[in-house]
């Protein structure tokens, strides 16, 4: 039956609703389980998530919720940003007070910037979580290697977003931490100049000129640094952790650790039902997973062991999601985000102190700004990258430490991490330096010859050691990875509340001298 | 056989599609390169950061004083008058006068009363900067000009 002219229209008009609808969504009523993963598999956004996941993923030792947690503080990050930049101005002369204007005068202004900068903390703190989680579980080894890979592009990413946020109020923190943070990027002079080179190979100063464009800190530099903050790196990091979400499926989900475990890179299932006729391959879910590596959980698995991703998988990242959400904002409205005096060029503060998480790096600084501000981050950025590579033992996913052996060689290396982190402060804050020891020393051993570096060597050395004596590569990476880890607090620690004017050792704020 | 048959080294259509692959490369990644020469400016944004310090009687021998909002030690001895940079040679803080010489507030670098390095990771001794005198008399530092270390001028 057709129907014509103005009748058609009228109809088409009175179907108007349901056609649109039909139109975006196009499963049918979400009643039954294969309603919701045709759902599932049929919407971009839903479809990160396989249809059928394995009941571990729900379990919360698991994962900690770790992963939807940072992804849920970058959201709320994106949408206080986007609010924040309806008054922040990019500008030396003006952004400053409209910093004020946010706090004082806009409405909720305040509370969305202290939520912008809680997220902001929280964000840095469950990066670095969700990294231990995923590495004592072992879960970067083959197929995952490059999913590792990306997660490390993801917290540098982090870390750049955090530094290019606090320096944009253009307040005495923003300014020294840009003229330091600019200084460090043109550290190799220290080297080139101790060289001797520097006339015709000044990759410091490039890099420098590149970040201010500029030789001092000025309006261009805070232009710079406002289209890394709300451009470059946002779009960035957006890439990744799709490259990232995509490949967690594509590599089998979360790991299991009663999976059977083949030898190391060959997680792939061979070719894949290739005689299988395509058109049933719709109405069967085990037909969408076959081109995944790794057991995935449809082909391994007794259905038992496995629950529709909605609404379970939903469920539990809208719960995290909503957790991330309340505590910021019960932050945001406990405490206020600090905004201290404006920029002044004459006068840094003293201590001139960075946000929590670069103070480890500004103790390494102290040693010696080109070892400790580029090396010593690049070795361990670098050594971190490679672990699955040189660890391909094969070896179930999941399981925290990979038994008892790597809790014995995990405990033994925090401590270890911890005394000879202890070591590398308390030696030079008690006895001095080489220059204190021999006045006419070369620069280029103050640069090379200094308490981080020794540090990173006796770091690089022990787990060298764990890894011979107990003939696993595995244990070895466990041993670098608690030895950065321990470096890494033990330092932020004594340069969040050891260090004061000059960064002198002090024990207690209380023994700082007064002014 | 007929050398139709014989098979040809590289197609005639391969070679085209090869070509034709290879320039679209070139093009991108020379258009990529060219793109990258914008954010490094050929003319740095600076103003000139010459300035006048007063007269010489200000400076009497045996002086050391801070020019008010300048990061610059003007000290005066015998041999005459010299400018030390007060800025740090490790990350660019701006370093305090103490009885000793100079300490750094960032990273704890310690100077002597001639900017000679004494403690800390400050990889070079601070600059010392360009004294003049302008034609009416009055002595001018140059912060971009460094001398060498021990230079006094004699006004």
């Amino acid at each position: 039956m057709s129907t014509h002219g103005f009748e058609a229209f009228a109809d088409n008009l009175r179907n108007l609703p349901r056609t649109l609808k039909e139109s975006i969504i196009r499963h049918g009523a979400v009643v039954s389980d294969r309603a919701r993963s045709q759902a599932v598999f049929s919407n971009l956004f839903l479809h990160i998530h396989s249809t059928r996941i394995h009941l571990r993923t729900l379990s919360i030792s698991a994962t900690f919720g770790l992963g939807v947690a940072a992804i849920s503080f970058f959201l709320i990050l994106l949408a206080t940003g986007v609010l924040l930049m309806v008054y922040y101005t990019p500008s030396t002369e003006l952004a400053y007070n409209s910093m004020k204007d946010i706090h004082f005068v806009v409405p909720t202004g305040r509370l969305i910037r202290n939520i912008h900068r809680w997220a902001a903390h929280l964000m840095v703190i469950v990066v670095i979580l969700h990294m231990c989680r995923v590495f004592y579980t072992a879960s970067y080894k083959a197929p995952r290697e490059f999913n590792w890979l990306l997660g490390m592009a993801l917290f540098i990413c982090t870390l750049a977003l955090s530094f290019t946020g606090y320096l944009l109020p253009w307040d005495q923190l923003a300014f020294w931490a840009v003229t330091i943070g600019a200084n460090i990027a043109a550290s190799p002079r220290e080297l080139t100049d101790a060289l001797g080179i520097t006339k015709v190979f000044d990759v410091g100063g490039f890099q420098k000129q590149l970040l201010l464009g500029a030789n001092e800190v000025g309006q261009d530099a805070l232009t710079r640094f406002y289209l890394l903050h709300v451009m470059v790196l946002p779009i960035a990091l957006v890439l990744i952790v799709g490259v990232h979400f995509w490949r967690i499926r594509k590599d089998g989900g979360l790991g299991q650790p009663d999976a059977n475990v083949t030898a190391a890179g060959k997680g792939a299932v061979d070719e894949p039902e290739s005689g299988s006729d395509p058109a049933s391959a719709p109405t069967k879910t085990y037909g969408l997973m076959c081109v995944v590596r790794d057991q995935s959980p449809a082909t391994d698995q007794t259905p038992g062991d496995t629950v529709p991703a909605w609404p379970y998988l939903l469920r539990a990242e809208l719960v995290v999601f909503m957790a991330c959400m309340l505590v910021c904002v019960v932050l945001g409205m406990i405490a206020d985000a600090p905004l201290k005096e404006m920029a002044n060029p004459n006068v840094p503060e003293n201590p001139a102190k960075a946000p929590w998480y670069f103070l480890g790096l500004q103790e390494m600084v102290s040693y010696s700004a080109f070892m400790g501000g580029l090396v010593i981050p690049a070795v361990a950025v670098v050594g971190l990258a490679l672990i699955p590579y040189l660890d391909r033992e094969p070896e179930p996913a999941g399981v925290y430490f990979s038994g008892a052996l790597g809790k014995k060689v995990a405990r033994q290396s925090l401590v270890f991490g911890i005394v000879a982190a202890v070591l590398a402060v308390a030696i030079p804050v008690n006895f001095g330096w080489l220059r204190n020891w021999f006045p006419g020393i070369p620069q280029l051993v103050i640069i090379f010859v200094n308490p981080g570096s020794l540090l990173t060597l006796a770091y690089a050395a022990w787990s060298l050691a764990v890894g011979k004596n107990t003939n696993s590569t595995r244990m070895g990476a466990i041993a670098l990875f608690t030895c950065f880890l321990a470096g890494f607090v033990i330092m932020t620690y004594v340069g969040m509340n050891l260090r004061g004017p000059n960064w002198d050792f002090y024990w207690s704020e209380a023994d700082w001298p007064v002014h | 056989m007929s050398d139709r048959l014989a098979p040809d080294p590289l197609p005639r259509r391969d070679f085209l599609g090869l070509a034709g692959l290879w320039t679209a490369g070139i093009a991108i990644v020379g258009s990529v390169l060219g793109m990258m020469r914008l954010p490094k400016p050929r003319v740095l944004p600076e103003t000139a950061r010459k300035f006048r310090i007063g007269r010489p009687e200000e400076y009497p021998v045996g002086s050391a004083q801070v020019v008010p909002g300048q990061q610059v030690l003007v000290l005066s001895e015998a041999g005459g008058i010299a400018a030390i940079s007060m800025i740090c040679t490790h990350l660019g803080c701006v370093v305090s006068k103490t009885p000793t010489g100079f300490i750094c507030p960032c990273h704890g670098s310690a100077f002597g009363p001639e900017g000679r390095v004494l403690a800390g990771p400050a990889p070079s001794a601070l600059r010392w900067l360009e004294v003049s005198q302008t034609v009416d008399g009055r002595l001018a530092v140059n912060a971009d000009r460094e001398v060498d270390p021990g230079t006094f001028f004699q006004a």
